[in-house]
């Protein structure tokens, strides 16, 4: 009898979780509409929307399972380098070769999440970094397959579902890179608010009491580690396939240092953190590009001390308050 | 053979000096500072702009390059670092990640990002063989500096009051407060001492590894072994961990050369795989 009211209660409460917020809807009505906003910078939207994506992938475990990973590039240059890779040898039919990115980089999250689930966050923190140094020196040692240093070159395209072809302006490129972001931000969307998402949740907060009350810890852990490769494999392959090439970049530090700094703007474990995250990253770099084109590096550093330092609170209280606003405005929880 | 072998014992040294001082920040406060491979290149820097520029003899300029590193440690460690000390790991990381970040690019700003040279006396040049093996001169200086750097240190951590002190402060920085130990104090010495020590490697490392504003970046993982495989409780642990590193890499990159890093990352990976408890996670309060 109580055990089942306790069900219903949990499902009422995924339900509520579940519903759409106003504001979420405006959000991807927005995007959408970017289209026709912005038709000169489809090229920066398109970026956007790929970083938006990998944000996503990171904060699917980082934010839901509470796993810390340095390494998030191996994913992206596993998506990007499948993908680029299966363009030119096999076939051009981008959404296939979208399939076959995440494939291979869940396959690689699945065979390295059992290194990844040991121990506390600084050893997981190591090991993500290590493996993804593995691949970038892999990438760099198959020069033949890979290109090495030069980058994969000789990607050709064909048109997306048969119909709409690539086009300089990233018309094409930003329309189906938010269309594979909206659709599987719908499935992660899901994903967090089904009793899956709860139980990461719990091991999260608490794994000793997590796996007491029943929840297979390290099996939950592996597959949200796995899904999240893939996303981020997934985030690879489209930009592999919209910039038409694949350099060892994608493989490097920098990446998962970027996406470390896109979800600590945007704030971990809502889903829209990487989201939001990767529009004001992407305008900020965009901005501070136009003043000192070099140097990047050094501004992106001096925000990451600072937002650690302190600047994170003040953003998020004042988004926090906002978002309060907007809640009281729309009626229902945001998250 | 031998003589890699021995040009790998010297790398070692080097990395040894470079990375001692990280692995007792590390124990002591638990604190995680990727940004220490940023000492080492001030020092280096510091080192080479003293000798090009005000044409500071060699040997001088590796004190002035450890008493910069050192200077500029305890700076930072009053202003930046102190309040980082309670937060999470992960902020540690991206903190001292940014650090890097700002490390690297500035010097590259102020400095250009082409390779430094540095020019060693000439008493500091050239080989000879004992036996048949091959040693550079240079190689068997920075042996003996390290080697003593080592035995001092020992002899510091072990037998002196401020050793023991700080032994108490890194096995239970709690209780270690309550009996009065300056717990504070003792690690901002300490943390400008590693520092320096850094600053001092990195001006010993210049001939051995090269130095360029990418430096920090290049060699953090290097340092992070060190400390993950030595342990934070000791001198001797780091100073075996690096032995190893240095002479497995040098001996990989010379015989295999096509694999390159390869083996560094993968050596971590298996060792950080095999213990994972035993590196970083001490048994404390």
């Amino acid at each position: 009898m109580r055990a089942e009211t306790f069900e219903r209660r949990v499902r009422q409460a995924l339900y509520v979780a579940r519903r759409w917020h106003p504001a979420e809807i405006a959000f991807w009505l927005l995007a959408f509409a970017a289209f026709l906003l912005f038709p000169r910078n489809l090229l920066l939207l398109n970026e956007i929307a790929i970083l938006a994506l990998f944000a996503l992938s990171l904060d699917l475990i980082l934010g839901y399972a509470g796993i810390v990973s340095l390494g998030h590039a191996a994913f992206l240059g596993m998506g990007a380098y499948a993908a680029g890779l299966f363009a030119k040898h096999v076939g051009a039919d981008p959404l296939a070769g979208l399939v076959v990115g995440m494939g291979m980089a869940g396959l690689l999250g699945l065979v390295t999440s059992p290194l990844v689930l040991r121990g506390t966050d600084l050893t997981r923190l190591m090991i993500t970094l290590g493996v993804a140094l593995i691949l970038y020196e892999l990438a760099n040692s198959f020069g033949s397959l890979t290109g090495g240093a030069d980058g994969l070159q000789g990607i050709t395209m064909g048109p997306v579902l048969g119909l709409f072809d690539f086009d300089i302006f990233g018309r094409t490129a930003y329309l189906y890179s938010l269309s594979v972001l909206f659709v599987l931000f719908l499935v992660a969307r899901r994903v967090v608010h089904s009793p899956f998402g709860l139980s990461l949740r719990a091991v999260r907060d608490n794994s000793l009491r997590a796996s007491a009350s029943g929840v297979p810890n390290a099996r939950r852990l592996a597959a949200a580690y796995t899904l999240s490769a893939a996303y981020a494999g997934a985030a690879g392959a489209l930009l592999a396939q919209t910039t038409q090439f694949v350099s060892l970049d994608v493989l490097d530090f920098h990446r998962s240092a970027d996406l470390m700094l896109v979800l600590i703007i945007g704030g971990a474990g809502y889903l829209y953190g990487g989201l939001v995250g990767a529009i004001a990253f992407k305008l900020l770099q965009d901005l501070i590009a136009t003043f000192t084109p070099q140097y990047w590096m050094f501004w992106i550093g001096l925000f990451l001390v600072l937002f650690v330092l302190g600047g994170r609170e003040i953003i998020h209280g004042a988004a926090k308050a906002a978002a309060g606003r907007l809640a009281r405005l729309g009626k229902g929880a945001a998250r | 053979m031998l003589t890699i072998l021995f040009d790998g014992i010297a790398y070692g040294m080097v990395l040894f000096v470079l990375g001692c001082g990280l692995s007792v920040t590390m124990g002591l406060m638990n604190f995680v500072n990727l940004a220490h491979g940023a000492f080492a290149m001030l020092g280096g820097y510091v080192a080479v702009q003293a000798m090009q520029r005000w044409g500071v003899p060699f040997l001088a300029s590796l004190p002035l390059a450890f008493l910069a590193a050192a200077l500029v440690g305890i700076v930072l460690e009053r202003l930046i670092y102190r309040p980082m000390y309670g937060k999470s790991h992960l902020d540690q990381v991206m903190f001292s990640i940014g650090l890097v970040f700002m490390a690297v690019a500035g010097t590259d700003w102020l400095m250009g990002s082409t390779q430094q040279f540095i020019h060693l006396p000439s008493w500091l040049q050239g080989r000879f063989e004992i036996a048949g093996v091959g040693i550079g001169r240079y190689r068997l200086f920075v042996i003996v500096i390290c080697g003593l750097l080592a035995v001092s240190l020992q002899w510091g951590f072990t037998r002196t009051r401020f050793g023991s002190r700080l032994r108490a402060a890194v096995d239970d920085a709690r209780v270690a407060r309550g009996l009065g130990i300056p717990v504070n104090r003792l690690f901002a010495l300490t943390f400008a001492l590693g520092c320096g020590l850094a600053g001092l490697g990195g001006a010993l490392g210049i001939e051995l590894m090269g130095l360029d504003p990418s430096f920090p970046l290049k060699f953090m993982i290097y340092f992070l072994i060190v400390v993950t495989v030595g342990g934070t409780s000791s001198i001797t642990g780091p100073f075996f961990a690096a032995m190893l590193l240095g002479v497995a890499d040098v001996v990989g990159k010379y015989l295999v050369p096509e694999v390159g890093a390869f083996i560094i990352y993968a050596l971590m990976v298996v060792l950080l795989v095999t213990r994972p408890h035993g590196l970083f996670t001490r048994a404390r309060a």
